[in-house]
C-alpha cells in the first residue's frame, strides 16, 4: 500500500492559521500603487529611514507620504521652509493632517525630529548639516520603536552617517506639454530607482507619471528588472511588549 | 445595593483660582484654544467654558488669558487636601479642584451630614483663602454629590445635602451631559441627546441589558450612574498588596524635576504590572518617605481607568504639590522612597474604537508633540497649512501658527477646493514642489547673451536661452512658455504689482517658474 500523500490543502490552511497576524517586517505604510512594485515590501517599512533624491526628489517624497496621510495618519515636515504645499495637496497629502516646523535650527533639529517621530507616522526632513552617527542611531531607534518613517526629501544624500535603509532616486525626468513659447507644463515622466539593504539590495526601477496629465501618480512603464522569484521579506526580529 | 454615601468638595473654576490672577480682573484658562474655566468677572462679561479663545476675547477684550497647567492646579490644591486630613484620613483627589471621601465614619463623629458638610466647607475655605469659593455636596454616590456641590454653587449656598436614598430622584432632571467627563465619552452623550435621551431620568428608565447591547460597558456604567448607583463596587476589588511598586531614590530628591523622573518610571512599572494581569487602576495611593522619616500619602481616583500617562501625571502633580508647596505641607528633607499602591483595580476592558473610525480626530500624542516643539522653539514655530485664494503658488497655501488653531476640531479651510471663487490668471496645475520663501534674483539671457525683456504689451524680446542662478554657472533653457501677464491690486497704489510669469525647462528635466517684474527676473518656484 502506498504511503498516502499529505493533504497539502489542509496543511496550507493550518499554516495560514498559525501564521502570526503581522510580522514586524511586514508592517508597512502604503505608497502610491504605481510605486508599490519597486518597494521590497510593497510600501515604506515602518521604523526605517528613506531618502529621496534626483531631479524630482521633493515631489517623490510628497507622493510617498500621500497615501499614508490620506488614510488618517499625520505627517510632519521639519526644515523645509520652501516646500510647495499646493503640490503636496495635489500629490495626495492631506493638508489637514500636516504639521510644519519651518526651521528648528541646528541645535534643536534632532530633538524636534525625535519629538515628532513619537507622534506622527511620517516625518519629512531635509537636514541642513551632517547628522552625527549617535543622533542617527537615536532617531532610527525612535522610529523603530514608534513604527514611524523618517523621509529625507532631497538635499544632500551624504548627510547621514550611515546610508539610509532605502534610497529612492528619480534618475531621469521628462516634462510634457511645453513647446517653445507656448503650452504649459502638463505631465512628467520620471524614472524612479529604489535600492537599499537586504531585500532591496538589487536595484529596481520603474517609470511613473509624477504627476500624469490627470494630476495622479500613475505607472508609465513596467517595473524593471522584473523579479524572477517572488519576494520573500526577510523576517525582522524585534523586541515587543 | 445603594451607593456609598459620599461628600464632595468642589472649587468651581479651580484652574483660574490656581493661577492666582489679579483679584477682580477677568481671567480665563484656555486649553487647546477653548476656555476651560473663567473667573467670576469673566463670566459676568458673558464668557462660558467651552467657547473659543478668540470669541472670549471679543466678548471681553481686556480678559487675561492663562494657559492651562495641570501641575499648577494640583500644586495649589494640595494644601486643601492636606487641611482635610484632619477630618478624615481617606481623602481622595478626583481632579485638582475636586476631592471626595466616604462620609460613613466622619459623619457619625461630627454629628450628621449637615454638621460634617458645614465643618468641611469651613476647613477647606480656610485652606483655599479668598481666591476661590468652596462648595460641598453630600449624596449617595460621587456623581450626585458633585452635582449637589454644583447646585450649591448656583444657589449661592456653601453646601447641599441630598437625603439618603434620594440620589435617584435628585439626579433625574439633570441633562445627560453631566456624564460626559465622567465616562470620558462626549460622543456617546451626543448620541443620547440626539436619540431623545435628554435627562438622566430617560437613561435610568431604560433596561440595562438594552444599553449594554447597544453601547457596551459604557452604556451600563451610564445606567448605573444615572440610577444613583455606584460605578465601581460592581467589580472593584482590592488587589493583593504585592502589586505595589516602590523605588528608592539615592540620593534623595528634593527637587521636582528629579523626583518626576522617578515618578514616570514607577508609574510605567505599575501600569505594566497591572496590565500583565489584565487589570487597570482606578484609585492609587502615592506614598513618599523622606530622609527624616516623614510619611506623606495621598489618594487619587479616576472614574475611568488610569492610563500609564495619566498615572504618571498624577504622581508628578502630587510630588510637585509636596515639594513646591507652602511650608505647611513641604517635607523637611528630600524624598528617599516612593511607593505607588493601587487601591482599587478593575478588569481592563480596553476600549472599543468607534465603528466609523475617527475615534478622535487628533490623538493626544500629537497635541503633546506640538506642545513639546512649541516649548522648545517658541509658540509660532509649528504651523499648519491653510488654503487661501490667489494666483501664485505661494499665495494659495499659507502657513498659520498652530497656536491659533484648534487641532481637535475639523478644519474645512485646508482642502484645495475650499476656495471656490475663480482666480483668473492662476498658475495652472501641477503646482511646483518647491516654492521659494525668498525668491532668488536670476538672470535670463537670449542666444546673443542679451537680457530677455518683456514689453508693456507682453511682447518677449527674444526666446530665453540661458538661466543663471546666483552662485551657479549658467544652464541652458531647453523649453519655455510665457509670458503670463498679471496685474494685481491696481486699485491700491502701495500693493499694486504688475509682472509676467514664465515656465522654463532645464536639460535635466528640472523646471522653474520665473517672474519678471520691472525688468528684473525672479525665481519664484521650482518643479522638483
Amino acid at each position: 500500500m502506498a504511503i498516502p500523500s499529505p493533504d497539502l490543502e489542509a496543511l496550507r490552511q493550518l499554516g495560514e492559521r498559525v501564521r502570526p497576524l503581522t510580522a514586524a517586517g511586514e508592517r508597512t505604510l502604503a505608497v502610491p500603487p504605481a510605486l508599490a512594485g519597486v518597494f521590497p515590501q510593497g510600501g515604506l517599512q515602518r521604523g526605517s529611514i528613506v531618502a529621496t533624491g534626483g531631479v524630482a526628489a521633493t515631489s517623490l517624497a510628497l507622493a510617498l507620504a500621500g497615501p499614508t496621510t490620506a488614510s488618517g495618519a499625520w505627517m510632519a515636515v521639519v526644515g523645509l521652509p520652501d516646500l510647495g504645499l499646493l503640490a503636496a495637496a495635489e500629490l495626495g497629502v492631506a493638508l489637514e493632517r500636516t504639521l510644519l516646523v519651518a526651521d528648528p535650527g541646528p541645535q534643536a533639529w534632532a530633538a524636534t525630529v525625535a519629538s515628532l517621530l513619537d507622534a506622527v507616522d511620517v516625518v519629512l526632513v531635509r537636514p541642513a548639516s551632517a547628522i552625527a552617527p549617535g543622533i542617527q542611531r537615536r532617531l532610527a531607534a525612535r522610529a523603530r520603536d514608534r513604527g514611524s518613517v523618517l523621509v529625507q526629501a532631497g538635499g544632500r544624500p551624504s548627510a547621514w552617517a550611515h546610508a539610509p535603509d532605502l534610497s529612492v532616486t528619480a534618475t531621469a525626468a521628462r516634462w510634457e506639454g511645453l513647446a517653445p513659447g507656448h503650452g504649459r507644463l502638463l505631465a512628467r515622466r520620471v524614472t524612479v530607482a529604489v535600492q537599499g539593504r537586504r531585500a532591496a539590495a538589487q536595484a529596481r526601477q520603474v517609470e511613473v507619471w509624477l504627476p500624469g496629465p490627470d494630476g495622479r501618480v500613475a505607472l508609465a512603464a513596467p517595473v524593471l528588472p522584473v523579479p524572477v522569484v517572488p519576494m520573500i521579506p526577510d523576517p525582522v526580529l524585534r523586541e515587543v511588549g | 445595593m445603594t451607593a456609598t454615601r459620599t461628600l464632595v468638595v468642589h472649587c468651581p473654576d479651580w484652574p483660574v483660582a490656581a493661577a492666582r490672577p489679579e483679584p477682580d480682573a477677568p481671567a480665563i484658562v484656555v486649553r487647546a484654544n477653548r476656555v476651560l474655566a473663567a473667573s467670576p468677572s469673566a463670566r459676568a462679561a458673558g464668557i462660558e467654558p467651552g467657547i473659543r479663545r478668540r470669541e472670549a476675547q471679543s466678548r471681553c477684550p481686556h480678559v487675561v488669558v492663562i494657559d492651562h497647567d495641570p501641575a499648577r492646579d494640583a500644586r495649589a490644591f494640595e494644601p486643601v487636601a492636606g487641611a482635610l486630613d484632619g477630618v478624615t484620613p481617606a481623602v481622595e483627589v478626583t481632579v485638582p479642584g475636586t476631592l471626595a471621601f466616604a462620609t460613613r465614619g466622619p459623619s457619625r463623629y461630627f454629628g450628621g451630614d449637615d454638621a460634617l458638610a458645614e465643618r468641611v466647607g469651613w476647613v477647606a475655605a480656610g485652606a483655599v483663602g479668598s481666591v476661590a469659593k468652596v462648595r460641598v455636596g453630600v449624596a449617595d454616590g460621587p456623581l450626585a454629590a458633585l452635582l449637589a456641590a454644583e447646585q450649591a454653587h448656583r444657589g449661592g449656598r456653601s453646601f447641599v445635602v441630598v437625603p439618603p436614598a434620594g440620589s435617584a430622584s435628585f439626579l433625574a432632571p439633570h441633562p445627560v451631559d453631566v456624564l460626559g467627563p465622567l465616562l470620558d465619552r462626549p460622543d456617546l452623550v451626543d448620541v443620547w441627546r440626539r436619540l431623545g435621551l435628554r435627562t438622566l431620568a430617560h437613561l435610568a428608565a431604560l433596561e440595562p441589558a438594552d444599553l449594554l447591547a447597544r453601547f457596551g460597558h459604557d452604556g451600563v456604567a451610564a445606567h448605573r450612574l444615572a440610577s444613583g448607583l455606584d460605578l465601581r463596587p460592581l467589580e472593584a476589588r482590592r488587589p493583593a498588596p504585592d502589586l505595589a511598586v516602590t523605588s528608592e531614590l539615592d540620593p534623595p530628591a528634593d527637587r521636582i524635576d528629579r523626583a518626576a523622573f522617578v515618578a514616570k518610571s514607577l508609574a510605567d512599572r505599575l501600569h505594566a504590572r497591572l496590565e500583565a494581569d489584565g487589570l487597570a487602576c482606578t484609585q492609587v495611593l502615592v506614598q513618599a518617605e523622606t530622609e527624616h522619616g516623614e510619611h506623606l500619602a495621598r489618594q487619587w481616583r479616576h472614574e475611568g481607568a488610569l492610563t500609564a500617562a495619566a498615572l504618571a501625571d498624577r504622581v508628578r502633580w502630587q510630588l510637585d504639590g509636596w515639594l513646591s508647596g507652602s511650608s505647611t505641607v513641604r517635607p523637611t528633607a528630600g524624598i528617599e522612597r516612593l511607593t505607588l499602591v493601587p487601591l482599587e483595580v478593575v478588569a481592563a476592558r480596553g476600549r472599543q474604537l468607534g465603528f466609523w473610525g475617527g475615534e478622535t480626530l487628533v490623538d493626544e500624542r500629537i497635541l503633546r508633540a506640538v506642545a513639546r516643539v512649541q516649548g522648545r522653539l517658541g509658540g509660532d514655530a509649528v504651523t499648519v497649512p491653510e488654503v487661501r485664494g490667489g494666483r501664485g503658488p505661494a499665495d494659495r497655501v499659507v502657513r498659520v501658527p498652530v497656536a491659533g488653531i484648534d487641532l481637535t476640531a475639523a478644519r474645512t479651510s485646508v482642502h484645495p477646493d475650499a476656495v471656490a471663487e475663480p482666480w483668473p490668471g492662476q498658475v495652472p496645475a501641477p503646482a511646483p514642489a518647491t516654492v521659494w520663501a525668498e525668491p532668488e534674483a536670476v538672470e535670463v539671457v537670449d542666444e546673443a547673451h542679451r537680457p530677455v525683456t518683456v514689453s508693456g504689451r507682453a511682447h518677449v524680446s527674444a526666446p530665453p536661452a540661458r538661466l543663471t542662478r546666483p552662485g551657479r554657472s549658467p544652464v541652458a533653457v531647453v523649453g519655455w512658455t510665457g509670458p503670463w501677464p498679471i496685474e494685481e491690486r491696481w486699485w491700491d497704489p502701495r500693493r499694486h504689482r504688475r509682472r509676467a510669469r514664465f515656465q522654463v525647462l532645464e536639460a535635466d528635466g528640472t523646471a522653474h517658474l520665473l517672474s519678471v517684474e520691472a525688468g528684473r527676473w525672479w525665481l519664484e518656484a521650482t518643479y522638483d
